[in-house]
């Protein structure tokens, strides 16, 4: 009677916030109610017991158990069985405090089911964690001079890419096993991250992870560009030790770096008990629960689940595999059911390795699964962001090497397009169409990831034993096979996968699997209701592309222009033309840089005149060129109550007639000598991060919170500023604006120029009438 | 001044004009030109159960303008002393004149405001006066840029008068610029100009192009602002304004003629000068005079270069044709000039509009179909957006009746214009916000005069704009729709042929594609035989309806 076995022991968990962990933490709780568990969790900043109640306590598992007891009686029945443990496989000595000593000391059993799981972590953070973890708890236990029973969770797939029986037997025992030292392969590991983390700071990759960083962001100002840098560094080592873990992995015949490292971690940590009795299941891929704590249960996403919602998103249009092999699915509740069996018949003669799969005994083909999958779907379509349903394309079982191919010049074509579209002077919609590229092409690339990582899962036709898995079942009593059931035998695959396992997988990738609510609130008028909502505080507006479509450029030449006739008018437009590439770059790669050089052309300009021709330029420039919605939302925000703010990098004689638009304005401002502008600016123009710095220094002057705020812009160098406000709205965004507004769900507004208004191709100001050129000067 | 020879006289050059007609549309009557915005369509009309009411032909033009208008000013109408005397060294001189808005389209130079304006600074420099300020009277309009001023005054006023600051636009919302002189017995405001109000005498030089402008209205509403403006512009009034084109009927000018007792009473002397033109609007001979010939007499020429223009405007793009429309200068001619006390004045210039414009129509119609043209007296040398369409049709046209309106109650009201989807950013802000917002949540002036008027009247930025850019004020697409209230409550259906879908269904009327359509689409309102009247304006025209 397992229950009854368990009864009275106190049961040390690690990984009991992860799937199988959670699973296993509520299934205890339920069906062996005399038992007590100690769960070791890291901390984090909440503390262990916070991390207990809201990351594996509120986690939908449980409802079953808080429906039965009641709220309160589960609350209490919670804080009397378990303690929380801080503590942290990868830290020799688990980390553990005093108190974490103590209870661990008490504990009759260890379930160790922490792992790093994830397809693409890095090779040293898979080896610290599934190589050394459980060598770290046996020496844990060793000097807190306990020996409870270890259960150590593993993976059948220790046994390696290999055709045929993989048996239940210790992996060094295996005839594949190609003989590496563990040691060898930790000192290595660790040594590889200490090479990639110099060859990434080597001057030119930190130049090339530079130039990337300005690519992307374009003259956000030197502290973002920093950070970005310094994220695709970080970003570029983790990738290249996840290359390494999968290399290393495939050198040895293991299919990825968790197999290979689990493999390690097996031998090492029976190399490392000593005197602690040991016990390793292996369960195969683990999927959804057929029936506890309630059918169809999963936490997270998964392994398969990505693969699947791929390819009902039509993103797949070919996985490879072959459809006469078995994809050996195991759902968590058996492995749950299995692992409590092993613990509560306590310790067995080693090698006690019991393998939960269902291959060799209630084979799943590949085939059929795909069948199913796709039988499915065409019921039941995902729908697309127009609200159409996508239909699903028939599979071909292509080999992995075309299905790479295939995606790779996808990925190619993307690239490129996606170039193409970067280096157009687009925005708003053509602009969000580039952004939509790049969405495109990251899910390119993440499909190519999968084909990598589990297509040698799809691939992998060994058959697992299953000899002491049956062997326990069959020495259960009947009360037992029917509370913890673990026989693959019983898995009816052609009801689990349509019924239980594929809704669940859609309900957990929150895929859309209705067509839009006709008449429903759509995502952007939600987010506008947020923005304008009278709880915001602060509007902050950016003037250029964002109120209107004029630029610094464009204002000077009006304003130079106005009072210039015939000849030195065509020779100043010849002028201009011809220095317009120049200018554009510079804007490019530094915006304060180009606005100091641009303004100053203003030097000598008389103050008298630009302040009569800036209150002309008003109307007929700024106003001409306004966008009217863009108006109408500032003067929104001021009905609302919230202080208007405009940041720009402009003028302020050019901006002085917005002042009854906004509350407060800050812009550039140039020194003034003899009644003339001296082409100097007299501050940092308010652009990149001294834009944001300005906004922030307003905020705290007037006491706003900026995460109440909402801030309004066109281009990735505003992002210092987006990024600092609760509610950022990209404007005509530029394609990289784009893009990154897709990503964060940020409100993106289409303003745009009142139509019927004609083009003017230069941006001069209309000749003056010829009586009134007399008494005017120009200055330039 | 030459004494002898009668300065009324007129030019003769042309055939005695004929006047208005009303064509009964038989099977032989050839297709009807239809303005359509900028451009023309050739519709033909239902035979036996359609009529077109055309324009009287253009009266002769004075033959000596400069004769007529020193004549006008050295006998004056009523009680009133001839200009010259009225005027001492000493004194205060207000020039008020009207704004772009007058005449449509604007007329080629000299324009009548520069010879009457050259004039009076003659006699006021022959008195030696001194102080005299020029004032565009635009109400709550737009300001006039420096070209149009130049245009209405001429440059040789313009550079004597603008740099010194002594000639410039009305200003509604200048606080320090506006008095209130008191109030009507019906509890009006009577908000003027204060250069005006403190002037020993106000000149006003008025161009009357329909039979609604000049008299007291000149002064009251043009150097008037919002306080006095809205006890007139409002949706009662002109729902009792049967027609306001019609002083004797209208109560927007009873409400402006007692205003103007109150301007006299707090001892604001006016000397109002008007004149009127005939409706040569597009030339008796040039490009555009097929327009206001009769279609069954058009010749050899007048069919091809209808035609040519017909096809050349299609494959332009619409700001191309704008750009060409709104360089159109209308070859006017004054057909008269009169001076002294308002009242009297504007008698004699409401009889002298009619002689031109006024044509005798038995009997209301079922539909009543007009083209409307590219312009109205509020997109000069801009946009003309949707609200101006529908004032243009509902507002003005619709208005333009004697009697009883063309359309019988309950009828249906087809217009044809484009109506797209366009605003002038410049000109017309609180228009685009009034369609985004007011239009969008109702269409009932009721309505809208009570949730949303006073927000727009007081908006600080629209304010800013009218004062300091060339915006027309944030109450003005209110009196636009309000311009149309009589029509909208009188009329059954309204559909705009060729509009802009979306554009046309905002405003709350139905979109047809063709006039057949939209004539099927009337016949659900007045069945299957209605009748039909198209009104061939422009020219301008009134109806006299019996």
């Amino acid at each position: 009677m397992i229950p009854q076995s368990l009864a009275g022991k106190r049961i040390a968990i690690t990984g009991s916030t992860g799937f199988l962990g959670t699973a296993l933490v509520e299934r205890l709780l339920r069906s062996a109610p005399d038992c007590e568990l100690v769960l070791l969790v890291r901390p984090g900043r909440r503390g262990a017991q916070r991390r207990v109640d809201r990351d594996i306590l509120r986690n939908d598992a449980f409802d079953r158990l808080r429906k039965d007891l009641g709220q309160k009686e589960f609350a209490e029945m919670a804080a009397r069985r378990i303690t929380a443990i801080g503590g942290d496989v990868s830290v020799d000595g688990l980390g553990l405090d005093d108190d974490g000593r103590t209870a661990l000391a008490s504990c009759d059993i260890f379930i160790h089911s922490a792992a790093s799981v994830s397809f693409d972590s890095p090779l040293d953070d898979a080896v610290e964690i599934n190589l050394l973890g459980p060598v770290r708890i046996a020496q844990t236990l060793t000097e807190l001079g306990t020996t409870p029973h270890m259960v150590a969770v593993s993976t059948c797939y220790v046994a390696g890419s290999r055709r045929g029986a993989a048996p239940e037997e210790p992996v060094n025992e295996s005839p594949f096993f190609v003989n590496v030292d563990w040691r060898t392969e930790v000192a290595s590991a660790r040594r590889i991250r200490l090479d990639v983390e110099s060859q990434s700071r080597t001057p030119d990759q930190l130049a090339e992870f530079q130039s990337k960083a300005a690519n992307e962001l374009g003259a956000a100002g030197t502290p973002a560009l920093a950070d970005k840098t310094e994220q695709l560094r970080t970003r570029w080592i983790n990738d290249y030790m996840a290359t390494a873990g999968i290399s290393r992995a495939s050198s040895l015949g293991f299919p990825d770096a968790y197999a290979y490292t689990k493999a390690l971690g097996e031998i090492a940590l029976a190399e490392s008990v000593g005197e602690i009795p040991l016990s390793i299941v292996r369960p195969a891929i683990i999927e959804s629960a057929v029936a506890e704590p309630s059918p169809g249960w999963i936490r997270g996403f998964r392994m398969a689940e990505p693969v699947i919602i791929s390819y009902a998103r039509g993103l797949l249009k070919e996985f490879p595999g072959v459809p006469e092999g078995i994809i050996d699915v195991i759902p968590v509740d058996y492995v749950v059911a299995a692992i409590c069996s092993v613990a509560a018949r306590g310790p067995q003669q080693w090698p006690d390795i019991v393998q939960v799969a269902s291959g060799s005994q209630n084979p799943l083909s590949y085939g059929h699964l795909v069948d199913m999958v796709r039988a499915w779907f065409t019921e039941n379509p995902i729908y697309d962001e127009h609200g159409q349903p996508i239909s699903v394309p028939e599979w071909s079982f292509p080999g992995r090497g075309r299905v790479k191919k295939q995606l790779e010049r996808a990925s190619t074509m993307l690239t490129r397009a996606e170039k193409i579209v970067g280096s157009l002077p687009v925005r708003g919609r053509q602009a969000e169409f580039g952004a939509r590229l790049a969405e495109k092409s990251e899910l390119v690339e993440r499909a190519t990831g999968y084909v990598d990582l589990y297509g040698a899962y799809a691939e992998c036709e060994a058959l697992y034993g299953l000899d002491r898995l049956l062997a326990m079942w069959d020495d259960l009593d009947e009360a037992d096979q029917a509370a913890f059931c673990f026989d693959p035998r019983t898995v009816d695959w052609d009801y689990y996968v349509p019924n239980i396992h594929l809704p669940s997988v859609v309900k957990a990738g929150r895929v859309p699997m209705k067509p839009p609510a006709r008449g429903g609130e759509t995502r952007p008028q939600r987010l506008r209701k947020q923005i304008l909502s009278p709880d915001r505080h602060l509007a902050a507006f950016d003037l250029e592309n964002t109120l209107i479509a004029s630029n610094v450029v464009a204002s000077y030449s009006w304003m130079a222009s106005r009072r210039l006739s015939g000849r030195d008018r065509l020779r100043f437009v010849l002028k201009t033309m011809m220095e317009a590439p120049t200018l554009l770059a510079l804007d490019k790669r530094d915006r304060s840089d180009f606005l100091r050089y641009f303004y100053r052309r203003y030097d000598g300009a008389p103050i008298d005149q630009i302040s009569e021709d800036s209150a002309e330029q008003f109307s007929e420039l700024i106003l001409a060129k306004s966008f009217p919605a863009g108006l109408r939302r500032v003067r929104q925000h001021r009905a609302l109550g919230h202080r208007t703010l405009l940041i720009t990098g402009a003028l302020d004689f050019i901006v002085e007639p917005l002042k009854p638009l906004f509350d407060d304005i800050v812009c550039a401002e140039l020194g003034q000598e003899n009644g003339t502008y001296n082409g100097e600016l007299t501050a940092v123009p308010p652009t990149g991060e001294a834009r944001y710095q300005a906004l922030a220094d307003y905020a705290a002057e007037h006491n706003l919170d900026l995460r109440e705020s909402i801030a309004y812009a066109d281009s990735a160098s505003d992002l210092p500023m987006l990024e600092a406000v609760g509610f950022p709205v990209a404007v005509n965004p530029e394609t990289r604006l784009a893009s990154i507004a897709r990503k964060r769900g940020w409100l993106i507004e289409d303003f745009q120029k009142s139509p019927g208004m004609h083009r003017r191709l230069l941006p001069l100001a209309p000749p003056h009438s010829p009586t009134a050129r007399g008494p005017l000067e120009a200055w330039r | 001044m030459s004494s002898n020879a009668d300065p009324y006289k007129t030019s003769n050059k042309h055939l005695a004009p004929r006047p208005g007609f009303v064509l009964d549309v038989d099977r032989t009557s050839p297709p009807i030109l239809f303005h359509h915005g900028d451009q023309f369509k050739l519709e033909k009309l239902p035979a036996g159960r359609s009529r077109v009411i055309y324009p009287p032909e253009p009266l002769e033009g004075l033959a000596d303008p400069e004769g007529a208008i020193r004549h006008a000013l050295a006998n004056p109408i009523g009680d009133s002393e001839p200009l010259a005397a009225l005027l001492r060294p000493d004194m205060k001189l207000t020039i008020a004149f009207d704004d772009i808005s007058l005449p449509l389209p604007p007329m080629r130079r000299p324009d009548i405001r520069q010879r009457i304006i050259e004039a009076v600074l003659d006699l006021a420099a022959e008195a030696g006066v001194d102080d005299v300020h020029l004032i565009a009277a635009l109400a709550i309009h737009r300001r006039m840029t420096e070209d149009e001023l130049r245009h209405a005054v001429g440059d040789r006023v313009y550079d004597a008068f603008a740099p010194s600051g002594r000639l410039y636009n009305h200003d509604a919302e200048d606080p320090d610029g506006m008095v209130v002189l008191g109030e009507t017995p019906h509890g009006e405001d009577v908000q003027f100009s204060r250069r005006a109000a403190e002037s020993d005498l106000v000149v006003y030089v008025n161009i009357n192009i329909v039979s609604m402008d000049g008299g007291h209205k000149s002064t009251a509403t043009g150097l008037s602002g919002y306080t006095s403006l809205r006890h007139h512009h409002n949706v009662h009034t002109m729902r009792n304004s049967t027609s306001f084109m019609d002083r004797e009927n209208s109560a927007l000018h009873a409400s402006n003629w007692r205003m103007g007792e109150v301007i006299r009473d707090a001892g604001v002397k006016i000397f109002q000068i008007e004149t009127t033109i005939n409706n040569n609007t597009f030339g008796r001979t040039g490009p555009l005079s097929v327009l206001q010939k009769r279609e069954w007499e058009w010749n050899a020429k007048d069919r091809a270069s209808f035609i040519a223009m017909q096809k050349g405007l299609e494959v332009l793009p619409s700001k191309a044709r704008r750009k060409i429309f709104s360089s159109w200068q209308a070859p006017y001619e004054m057909t008269s000039i009169q001076a002294g006390e308002v009242e009297a004045v504007h008698e004699i210039t409401t009889a002298n509009v009619f002689k031109q414009q006024s044509v005798a129509v038995e009997g209301q119609t079922d539909i009543l179909t007009m083209g409307l043209p590219y312009i109205c007296p509020y997109n000069v040398n801009s946009i003309m957006n949707p609200i101006l369409v529908m004032c243009l049709g509902l507002g003005y046209f619709f208005n333009m009746y004697r009697g009883k309106p063309l359309v019988r109650e309950g009828g249906v009201l087809i217009m044809s214009h484009p109506t797209p989807w366009e605003f002038h950013p410049v000109h017309h802000p609180s228009y685009i916000d009034f369609f985004e917002e007011v239009l969008a949540d109702t269409t009932d002036p009721i309505e809208i005069e009570r949730k949303y008027e006073k927000k727009y009247a007081e908006d600080e930025w629209y304010i800013h704009l009218y004062r300091n850019s060339y915006a027309y004020h944030g109450v003005h697409p209110f009196y636009m729709w309000y311009w149309g209230s009589h029509a909208l409550q009188h009329l059954g259906r309204v559909i705009v042929v060729g509009g802009d879908p979306a554009a046309v269904q905002r405003m709350g009327f139905q979109s047809a594609s063709t006039l057949q359509d939209a004539l099927e689409m009337a016949s659900d309102v007045v069945g299957p035989q209605a009748t039909i009247t198209h009104v061939k304006n422009p020219p301008i025209f009134m109806s006299d309806v019996t």
